[in-house]
């Protein structure tokens, strides 16, 4: 088989799945020999390519950004793994939804939640604007593969990538699947 | 107390005519899931995690609250029995905000343990995410109402083992809610004795003693069936 393409992305998520990843220490010097590393916050790509083979998505889909990249991804991605807790359950990302919509959290934490002068913030254009819902990944694109746990352990996400690399799809391995 | 014979999954099976499918099947070392039960109080049936499927019955049957039968023919175990077991935990997962990874009952829960246990590795149906109080007047106990499963296991343990009887269940469908007393903050509950046996009942994070963080809310289930026993049959067995 040819080598991988492989990519990772971080999208509403803490980041503690990809320390999770960087937890597999050395085991990532033989799998960097064995994949091209294309697309991660690691790296610095700022153009999620084409033609990519698996990618591991950390993180909840909460504002526009997120939005169209997960939509991306999907489109350039063979087999996408629904990355940890916030990618599969929407998990403390998705905190927020019992508060209301976008509008109403921003009145809450901005206005109601200020000690002086609170003010919604209006600028427009700078940042990526809220979801009224975070969702988890599966509620927008399909998911190929989930890999729940808060986040997953280093011997479950090698588990994944190696099943992937043999050519066949991921199944649940290292323990059964478990959220938190 | 006759003894009946029964088969469960292709296994014969003797067991005493008072008892339930589930003891008689516990007894024989083959294991059903189950949420609701609790050793040492009464059987509800609310969970349907225990249902099981009966040879010449046309539905399933729980478990818990069915008694054996002579020459019943049991199985614990389909795909169709698998199937209804993984919706019933996911729709619950779905209903109410159960955030693993920041509740108290982390890894010491039984609906996570149900769900690892059942494969389930994502939610298929839309997660509700209903705001629900979280009520922390009592002095020594919290009750989080995004983690309730309606298993009224706190609600049969104070009726039942403390006799006060200050859980019960208000609300009907979605809308249900263990309340205390007439459905005022706990603190307020002049019924309760704090005796805490609500705390070692609850399968999930719900119900807690204050200043438990994440993961730190363990619980002793064998206290109940300790009281019990010794209340019962004048047992004092640890």
């Amino acid at each position: 088989m040819d080598r991988l393409s492989f990519a990772t992305v971080w999208l509403g998520g803490c980041s503690g799945c990809h320390m999770s990843f960087l937890d597999l220490d050395e085991w990532l010097i033989e799998l960097a020999d064995r994949v091209d590393f294309v697309y991660s916050p690691f790296l610095d790509v700022k153009v999620y390519p084409e033609n990519v083979d698996v990618v591991l998505v950390e993180g909840a889909i909460a504002n526009t950004e997120h939005l169209e990249m997960i939509r991306r991804v999907r489109r350039n991605t063979r087999l996408l793994v629904s990355f940890g807790d916030c990618a599969v359950t929407g998990n403390v990302t998705a905190l927020r939804n019992a508060l209301g919509g976008a509008e109403a959290l921003l009145r809450q934490v901005y206005q109601d939640g200020a000690d002086v002068q609170g003010q919604v913030p209006s600028e427009t254009g700078l940042l990526p604007v809220l979801l009224d819902q975070v969702l988890p990944l599966h509620a927008v694109v399909k998911v190929d593969f989930y890999l729940p746990g808060c986040p997953p352990s280093p011997d479950k996400i090698r588990a994944v990538i190696e099943q992937v690399q043999t050519g066949g799809p991921p199944q649940p391995a290292g323990g059964e699947p478990k959220f938190g | 107390m006759a003894a009946k014979t029964l088969t469960i999954d292709g296994r014969l099976v003797s067991a005493q005519s008072e008892q339930t499918v589930l003891d008689a099947a516990r007894e024989a070392g083959i294991s059903i899931p189950t949420l609701c039960h609790l050793e040492g109080v009464s059987e509800v049936g609310a969970c349907r995690m225990c249902l099981v499927e009966i040879t010449g019955c046309p539905k399933l049957e729980p478990a818990c609250v069915t008694r054996v039968v002579e020459g019943m023919d049991v199985r614990t175990g389909s795909d169709r029995l698998h199937e209804y077991r993984r919706m019933i935990v996911e729709l619950l997962f779905a209903e109410r905000n159960h955030v693993c990874a920041v509740c108290v009952a982390n890894n010491h829960c039984e609906l996570q343990d149900l769900a690892a246990d059942l494969g389930i590795d994502h939610v298929r149906y839309d997660y509700l995410f209903p705001l629900l109080p979280v009520d922390i007047s009592h002095e020594r106990f919290g009750i989080d109402h995004n983690r309730c499963v309606l298993c009224t296991r706190c609600v049969r343990v104070c009726d039942e083992i403390e006799g006060a009887h200050t859980w019960d269940v208000a609300g009907r469908g979605g809308n249900a809610r263990v309340i205390t007393d007439l459905n005022q903050p706990w603190g307020t509950a002049q019924s309760c004795t704090s005796c805490g046996k609500c705390v070692q009942a609850c399968p999930t994070g719900a119900i807690f003693r204050q200043g438990s963080t994440v993961g730190e809310m363990e619980r002793d289930r064998s206290q109940l069936e300790f009281i019990v026993t010794a209340r019962k049959k004048k047992q004092w067995i640890v």
